[in-house]
């Protein structure tokens, strides 16, 4: 028997890694020191096991130690790296290029800079919710300061075309920040490669500790930027505070092991994905995917189960933990942004489910969520007025519904 | 967000799910919401000479708080006569379930189905009137 709750949610958040609590552990203890200590051997302790995390981060994504800097999170990366370059280079224009289905950090740090002045192109995706490198051509002028582009998008794990993306953008001769939280780590991805000039990371996206980010910074050519955060001048006086020595500790020990065990790891999530999704589809009539069906981060599965709400349908499965693009698990009472970029029409929008896979996940629990999957999708169909309605042959495009 | 015991409860076992016949002049058909919107009601009442709502039944697409709703209308609804079943409002539904303030707009959709179900009793029984007196 499996055991429940199962979780699936690997894009929200990743557990632990055991190997990971214990070389955070004697950080919290014996070696507690503050590394910007320099007088004694507390403090050179703790610095000496943040500057081994920082090559460990950066060798992850193929760069150097010392052009990581340490945050609170992916969210203070992205600010970091969308204000500060915003900030040091406004005199060379005002303005900056995204696209619509980023993280809220990106586009709520956008859109606050569009209150100050600030023009942002947001680009389209194609159906998919891929960027075509193209467009980001076009998009950029004379006064555009920054590219910023997610590697791989958090809801549906559409890849981008990153490295040509980044070969256009040095080309044009802007910055280029890739938000990388989803792909490091996940699939191959190397600084040189898109040819990044910032990266925004996350350690518990990766087995890491929660409260831990990094945002890499290239050294040559020189990029700089004002900080939002003044004090110590710690970070070379990019990001002032205190650093969380547990914290970044776990979070070089987490990117060491995702990088030594990502090939073999991506290959065995990859199966499972694809286990679950046949394992569905087999059984289930009019269920869309969304997203990419390649280039498509090995532990995401976004699937559209028509006639049923994702609310609904997860309260049916309560014993795995999953999210939806409906509205009615946020606040905000619209559905995924991402999906509505990507063109998925709003009752499909608000009938997606989110699975995601990652390190802890076992066949056994793929079967078990597949059989539940089909099960309440079934009992919830027969429930729905717009199922019984198809199948008496309705178009529901037919019906003059009543929004509310 | 943490379901009430009465949700969980109406989800799981929901009562009255089902399909009347929409041609019977005795049944009422009410149809609210939209795919758009995540939420989708339809509730169908069978209505006696008496006036008296001898039966109920529903199907809905939504979350689980728009199928409890639903399904504690039908409860509520039978036996009731029409003039009663148009008094239950949504503030009504909401209690009983204990709705969340982001969930006040499935109560309100079974509120309206109510009325819509009525009026769609009401419309077929004065066509029925006018065949009956062309007679």
């Amino acid at each position: 028997m499996v055991k429940t709750p199962i979780y699936m949610d690997y894009q929200a958040t990743t557990p632990l890694d055991p190997r990971v609590l214990e070389a955070m552990l004697p950080y919290f203890t014996a070696h507690f020191g503050n590394a910007a200590s320099r007088s004694h051997v507390f403090g050179w302790q703790a610095e000496e096991a943040s500057e081994k995390a920082r090559e460990q981060v950066a060798s992850l994504i193929g760069g150097s130690g010392r052009e990581i800097i340490w945050t609170s999170g992916a969210t203070e990366s992205i600010n970091l790296a969308i204000k500060g370059i915003a900030n040091f280079y406004a005199d060379r224009g005002k303005h900056i290029v995204t696209c619509k289905t980023e993280h809220p950090a990106t586009l709520d740090t956008c859109k606050r800079l569009e209150r100050s002045g600030w023009e942002v192109t947001y680009l389209d995706v194609d159906r998919t919710g891929r960027l075509d490198p193209e467009a980001v051509r076009e998009a950029i002028t004379d006064k555009t300061v920054l590219v910023s582009i997610m590697a791989a998008n958090n809801e549906i794990g559409t890849i981008h075309p990153i490295n040509e993306i980044g070969e256009i953008v040095k080309e044009k001769g802007a910055f280029f920040h890739v938000d990388a939280v989803q792909a490091a780590g996940k699939i191959p991805f190397d600084v040189n490669a898109c040819k990044a000039d910032l990266v925004s990371l996350s350690a518990h996206k990766m087995y890491g500790p929660k409260g831990v980010g990094a945002l890499w910074i290239r050294r040559r050519p020189r990029v700089r930027l004002t900080p939002i955060i003044d004090g110590g001048g710690h970070e070379r006086g990019m990001r002032s505070g205190t650093i969380n020595v547990p914290g970044v500790v776990g979070f070089g020990a987490a990117a060491e092991i995702a990088q030594k065990e990502l090939p073999e790891e991506a290959e065995r999530i990859l199966r499972l994905r694809k286990r679950l999704h046949e394992k569905i589809v087999s059984r289930l009539e009019d269920v869309y995917l969304n997203g990419h069906p390649e280039h498509r981060i090995p532990g995401n599965l976004n699937l559209s189960f028509a006639y049923v709400e994702g609310e609904g349908l997860m309260m049916a499965l309560k014993e795995v933990a999953l999210s939806s693009g409906s509205a009615c698990t946020s606040a905000s009472l619209e559905p995924s942004h991402v999906l509505r970029a990507c063109g998925v029409s709003e009752d499909l929008a608000h009938s997606s489910i989110r699975f995601g896979l990652g390190r802890f996940t076992t066949e056994e629990e793929v079967d078990y969520v597949a059989d539940r999957v089909v099960e309440a999708v079934t009992r919830l169909r027969e429930m729905s007025p717009l199922y019984e309605m198809v199948k008496e042959g309705i178009d529901l495009k037919s019906i003059a519904w009543t929004a509310h | 967000m943490a379901y009430s015991d009465k949700v969980i409860d109406h989800y799981e076992n929901p009562r009255n799910v089902g399909t009347l016949d929409k041609d019977d002049p005795s049944v009422g058909t009410g149809l609210v919401g939209a795919p758009a919107c995540g939420d989708v009601m339809r509730l169908q009442l069978k209505i006696n000479a008496e006036g008296i709502i001898e039966d109920a039944k529903f199907k809905t697409f939504g979350c689980g708080s728009a199928i409890a709703s639903s399904s504690l209308v039908t409860e509520w609804v039978k036996g009731k006569t029409v003039e009663e079943a148009l008094k239950i409002s949504n503030q009504a539904i909401a209690e009983e379930l204990a709705l969340p303030p982001v969930k006040i707009h499935c109560s309100v959709l079974a509120e309206d189905a109510i009325k819509a179900a009525i009026a769609d009793y009401r419309r077929k029984q004065e066509q029925l009137q006018q065949k009956q007196q062309g007679k």
